[in-house]
């Protein structure tokens, strides 16, 4: 039986298609992205780049990336390994809890937040009694960030951890290992390039996260504004060069995680070799 | 394990590295002013808020001596409207709706409901109305809302459903067709299905329409508020387009209130009025009018009288009876609009 890829012209048509789809959907709008910012000139950017709100923005998706990556770290890690090592009723249900932040919208996840800690929400009214606000300020965004990025670490693990098995980690446990000198030494190894794939992914997509946000910010320039919602502020202000030049900050962060990722994979292979 | 490094944990300790660094790039954003001001806006002013704030916070230190800093926060203003209901302690909102700011009043009663008697001109310390961004030589000759609904034309606005702006643009024909047509409310439906069946394209918000008249080239009239089509005009070139203000027209009131709640709470209820009450001076109200805004103040209205044409501007509650009224009637599920684009 002859496949469908298998005459010369046929498979040719297929690898042109799949080309010209890519560049069109992929390449194209990326490449204009660069060009919008750079249409009117280095100066132009530089005026951008420099102003005190775009800084505020970079610093603000800094900071809530900063401390969403580690969180989602520990928590990825902890929750591949309870549910990997240990049998406990309700452990599907866990495995199963984990995709929620992927299949919910980003923008439900903020509202969720938003009535649970905003003025009149239940935690939100017990927390105004001591004057503390969570939504409409950074903090509010770091926990919808930290919710919307958790499964990333968890995902890349589970599997991987299920296929590697406990063998190693009970031999060590037999040659007197404990706690957090196996997770240092027998665990961590075996896991750490996946793991690393998983912090990559998070961190892109922290970095990236706008839905949610957008809904728990309060949109305050030069305090709540992260690098998307500040795009999508220029953008609505008629600032194109602006809008494209943050836009372009985003994308070269796209393309260093894809760098990043890609080497990662190498590296994988490689030593699977 | 051999293949475990301490290598590993440099990763690790440089990532904490970071995360310090991060930490203290943040920390300047706090300012050293004596209090803060958050002021809650629409979508497209920022620009205008960039230029009266400074003037507003030197004004304020020579009159009181005291440091301030004005916090912008921007958005559509049914959108903060939420944001404030649901806790964002803005201090004062500056609105392009009326109705975004009464349910504050209403809804979250935050605000007294009589807010809009505590300042001047109804708490509107700026207005505008909606005008025509026609084409260069305004090839198909428009000039009334009743143009609108020739047959070869083409309109661009948003969805009323979805955006203030283009309710505006709704109420506004439908105002004037009931001035022209003296109030017969079949000539008025007559004349609205044809105008609404003359829109090409029916985009979610302000930008989007702008989007879709400028850079997609459809259409041959963009609707939307007189201040909005200048800075259009100045953006994208003013030899392309020209602007056409109706004879008969709406009047789109720019509400101001301060949120009692959140003053009290933050300590600026002074603050807040001063700053309100300063957007009707007349270094504010020129600022204003060099942004297309009309404005009350007779010696600033005089100054720039050559910017904007005369035109009979209607208020919303004489024609509608009340904004509640008009969204009801109109913008309801099922409302007069729902069935004007039926057919």
């Amino acid at each position: 039986m002859r496949r469908i890829g298998d005459s010369p012209p046929v498979r040719a048509l297929l690898i042109a298609l799949a080309l010209v789809l890519t560049a069109l959907f992929l390449v194209v709008p990326l490449v204009s992205i660069f060009y919008q910012a750079f249409a009117s000139g280095l100066g132009e950017i530089w005026v951008n780049l420099s102003d005190e709100y775009t800084w505020s923005a970079i610093t603000l998706t800094l900071l809530v990336t900063v401390i969403t990556v580690p969180v989602n770290l520990a928590f990825g890690v902890f929750l591949a390994w309870l549910v990997t090592r240990f049998s406990f009723p309700g452990r599907r249900i866990l495995q199963t809890l984990i995709d929620i932040p992927f299949a919910v919208s980003p923008v439900v996840a903020g509202l969720l937040y938003l009535l649970l800690y905003g003025r009149g929400g239940w935690l939100g009214s017990w927390l105004a009694n001591y004057d503390l606000q969570l939504m409409f300020a950074w903090p509010g965004m770091v926990l919808v960030t930290v919710f919307v990025t958790c499964p990333f670490v968890a995902r890349e693990l589970i599997p991987l951890m299920q296929a590697q098995g406990s063998a190693e980690e009970e031999a060590a446990v037999t040659l007197g290992a404990r706690g957090w000198t196996l997770f240092r030494r027998v665990t961590l190894p075996n896991i750490r390039w996946a793991l690393l794939y998983g912090v990559i992914l998070t961190n892109a997509r922290a970095v990236g996260e706008f839905g949610g946000v957008s809904v728990v910010s309060g949109s305050i320039r030069g305090e709540t504004n992260t690098l998307p919602l500040h795009v999508e502020q220029l953008y609505q202000d008629y600032n194109t060069v602006g809008a494209f030049t943050s836009a372009s900050l985003l994308a070269g962060l796209a393309i260093v995680t894809l760098v990043i990722k890609a080497w990662l994979e190498w590296h994988t292979a490689r030593r699977s070799h | 394990m051999a293949r475990f490094t301490p290598h590993w944990l440099n990763v690790l300790r440089g990532g904490a590295l970071v995360a310090t660094l991060g930490l203290t790039l943040s920390a300047p954003l706090a300012q050293a002013a004596d209090r803060e001001l958050l002021n809650t806006s629409y979508d497209i002013a920022r620009e205008l808020f960039a230029e009266i704030n400074p003037q507003f916070v030197t004004y304020w230190k020579d009159k009181t001596g005291e440091d301030v800093e004005i916090k912008q926060s921007h958005a559509g203003s049914s959108k903060q409207a939420r944001a404030i209901m649901q806790g964002l302690r803005a201090d004062v909102v500056t609105f392009n709706q009326v109705t975004d700011v009464d349910v504050l009043a209403e809804k979250a009663h935050l605000i007294p409901a009589d807010w809009q008697q505590r300042l001047p001109n109804h708490s509107s310390p700026y207005y505008s109305t909606m005008a025509f961004l026609v084409r260069k030589g305004n090839p198909k000759h428009i000039e009334s809302w009743q143009d609108l609904a020739k047959q070869d034309v083409k309109l661009v606005f948003p969805n009323p459903k979805t955006s203030g702006n283009a309710r505006y643009t709704y109420l506004a024909a439908w105002a004037a067709a009931n001035d022209f047509d003296n109030g017969d409310e079949t000539k008025i439906r007559d004349y609205m299905k044809r105008m609404l069946g003359n829109v090409a394209v029916f985009d979610t918000g302000g930008r989007g329409a702008t989007t879709t008249f400028v850079e997609r080239g459809i259409g041959d009239v963009l609707i939307t508020f007189e201040s909005e089509v200048n800075n259009i005009r100045n953006q994208y070139g003013k030899d392309d387009y020209e602007v056409v203000v109706p004879k008969t027209d709406i009047l789109a009131e720019f509400p101001v209130t301060w949120i009692d709640e959140y003053v009290k709470r933050n300590g600026t209820e002074d603050l807040a009025k001063g700053y309100l009450n300063y957007l009707y001076s007349d270094e504010a109200q020129r600022t204003l009018a060099n942004f297309y805004y009309r404005v009350n103040n007779d010696k600033i209205a005089a100054e720039f009288a050559d910017r904007f044409p005369e035109t009979k501007l209607l208020r919303v509650e004489d024609v509608f009876g009340s904004w509640q009224d008009a969204m009801a009637t109109h913008f309801s599920s099922g409302g007069e609009l729902d069935q004007l684009l039926r057919r």
